[in-house]
């Protein structure tokens, strides 16, 4: 045996947390580095504690388990453990490691965690799709954005949000005057909110249509869209097409 | 549309019943001695079918004016001018038909004998629409008799699915699944707490399969299987599900469906207090003012929560049970108001011995 597996719980409920790590903590070369009852916490505990693994409760107060894993290093291994059956089909979506249905037997979480150690052991990361399949509620559009900052999570309602710059391998995210950094291409983000509201005008941005005062010519080809707090955000040939038929669509400002 | 049309069989007995009338016209007319035996049946006949299909017209003002609830003045005026108009249109026609039947050989100067007879056929055909309009308001008060029975059936059936969805969903395998979780926990650590665990989920298992076979339940018992399951949601949930109730023994009197309570209960906890990092308090309220009887349930919840799936079917449950149960005398609503769900029921306040 190599290094121990470092494994983080996270559930809402003490006793389910007790027995997970009374479980797991019995199996060989498991080192659990911590326990949370919130997803807040679960986020700044696996920035600090550096966890290869993370068993993961879906429905908790703050943040969701998937809300969570959006938010965690895609390196960690995450096994969903929960008594819902009907989110199975979201998890394998953000390739979870495992769905384990409670109540389980011991080795019934045994065998995650065997896959979990696979996964960690083969360096394997997932791909980066899973973040945007994570973010979109099922059968919707995120209704909320969560953001980590360091070890503190911020999540910002999508009504509060202005628009979204590509940064390289990241998004910048404006709301309220304030920035906000998230590790996600613009494209995945884009794939997670309603279409209706938001628009990529250009292939680095993507503005909140309902910030929109109104549109200039900038040149030839190009327009610039003016936000009700006064930001230029350029647009480009397609984005302007887009923009039209949306907002034709929805009686809105005349371009 | 006409209810004769409405089964091909209708239309074929309908004709075979007015064959009698045939065979009446036909004394009539060859009686007045006028007409030989087949002059009267040659016309009397035809001239039955005609009529026949004339008076099926006499739905409409029957549908119109409806025996219950009629005024005679207008009943009769209707009727009257109907009657008339009918009788007027079926002796023309009948002139038609005689004027085809004279230029047979075998009945030259029909029509001479017709316009002789054309004061008794009217005065046939008035009597004939009376008769007919009778026939109608009977079919017409039959038919409305099924549809009632009809409609009230479906009502038993739509109240019987409302039952049957409420009772089905009584208790939310979730629960049942986190429960057992917990017990699963305390197993090893705290033995005697999950065999209070065990205990009280039976208990709360027991009580909800008995309260469901019964039509109704006092709000105290309905009050104490809540209590039940509030017992076992506390040893999952530990300091963040506080309970605090305010309850008027004039309440606790009276009579709900059972289990109505419970799916309001679960939602406080699962839509309300685990949605919240510090947990909250539950709060229960229920009393009688007058002949009312109020229930309250309220619970903080986190407003920014994500939403999760299934919520609002326990409301809709709840929302159709008492609908079906009370009708428009069952009030029920569910808010939010800054942080805070409240569901508020209120029924006729009913106890037992009381009709």
């Amino acid at each position: 045996m190599t290094d121990p597996i470092r494994v983080l719980i996270v559930d809402d409920e003490e006793p389910a947390r007790v027995l997970l790590a009374e479980l797991l903590s019995r199996a060989a070369g498991v080192l659990v580095v911590g326990e949370c009852g919130n997803g807040f916490e679960a986020v700044r505990a696996a920035a600090e504690k550096k966890p290869d693994a993370v068993f993961l409760d879906i429905e908790m107060p703050k943040l969701d388990g998937f809300e969570v894993l959006s938010l965690l290093d895609p390196a960690i291994a995450v096994v969903f453990v929960t008594a819902y059956d009907h989110y199975a089909v979201k998890a394998f979506q953000v390739e979870a490691v495992d769905y384990v249905l409670k109540p389980y037997r011991q080795e019934r979480l045994l065998e995650a965690l065997a896959r979990a150690r696979e996964r960690v052991a083969r360096r394997q990361r997932p791909d980066p799709a899973r973040l945007a399949a994570a973010l979109r509620p099922a059968g919707g559009w995120a209704g909320r954005i969560a953001v980590r900052d360091g070890g503190d999570v911020h999540v910002i309602p999508v009504s509060k949000l202005d628009y979204v710059e590509a940064r390289d391998d990241a998004v910048a995210l404006k709301a309220e005057g304030r920035a906000y950094r998230k590790t996600q291409t613009l494209a995945s983000l884009a794939a997670s909110l309603d279409p209706g509201r938001f628009l990529r005008v250009h292939r680095s941005f993507l503005i909140n249509v309902d910030r929109l005062r109104r549109l200039e010519l900038y040149s030839k080809n190009s327009h610039v869209a003016i936000l009700a707090d006064g930001t230029r955000i350029p647009v480009s040939r397609e984005g302007h097409a887009r923009l039209k038929a949306l907002l034709d669509g929805r009686g809105g400002p005349a371009a | 549309m006409h209810p004769i049309f409405a089964r091909p069989g209708r239309l074929i007995s309908y004709l075979a019943a007015s064959l009698p009338l045939a065979a009446v016209l036909t004394a009539l007319l060859g009686g007045a001695g006028a007409f030989a035996l087949g002059e009267a049946a040659a016309v009397a006949l035809p001239m039955t079918l005609l009529y026949a299909f004339l008076s099926l017209s006499v739905w409409y003002p029957c549908r119109a004016v409806p025996l219950e609830g009629a005024r005679w003045p207008i009943l009769l005026a209707t009727h009257g001018t109907a009657a008339l108009l009918t009788s007027t249109v079926w002796v023309v026609l009948g002139e038609g038909l005689v004027r085809v039947l004279e230029s047979l050989a075998p009945f030259a100067g029909l029509a001479a004998l017709y316009a002789a007879q054309v004061p008794t056929l009217f005065a046939a055909g008035v009597l004939f629409y009376f008769l007919s309009a009778g026939l109608h308001y009977v079919l017409i008060s039959f038919e409305d008799a099924r549809h009632r029975e009809k409609r009230e059936a479906e009502l038993a059936i739509l109240a019987r699915e409302a039952e049957m969805q409420a009772l089905k969903a009584r208790i939310q395998p979730h629960f049942l699944y986190n429960s057992l979780n917990a017990v699963s926990a305390l197993i090893g650590r705290d033995p005697s707490r999950a065999r209070e665990m065990c205990v009280g989920l039976a208990e709360f298992l027991r009580k909800s399969l008995a309260a469901g076979e019964r039509r109704s339940i006092r709000v105290g018992e309905e009050l104490s299987l809540a209590r039940h399951y509030l017992d076992v949601e506390r040893i999952r949930f530990g300091d963040r599900l506080a309970v605090e109730e305010d309850i008027e023994a004039s309440g606790e009197e009276c009579l709900v469906p059972p289990l109505l309570l419970q799916p309001l209960v679960e939602n406080a906890v699962v839509h309300g207090i685990s949605t919240l990092v510090g947990g909250g308090t539950v709060r229960l309220e229920a009393r009688r003012t007058g002949n009312r009887l109020r229930i309250l349930i309220e619970n903080p919840y986190d407003p920014e929560a994500p939403v999760r799936p299934r919520g609002g079917l326990g409301l809709r449950l709840v929302r159709e049970r008492l609908a079906a149960l009370y009708g428009p005398d069952a009030i029920f609503a569910a808010k939010r108001l800054e942080g805070r769900h409240l569901a508020i029921i209120s029924v006729p306040a009913r106890v037992e011995g009381a009709s």
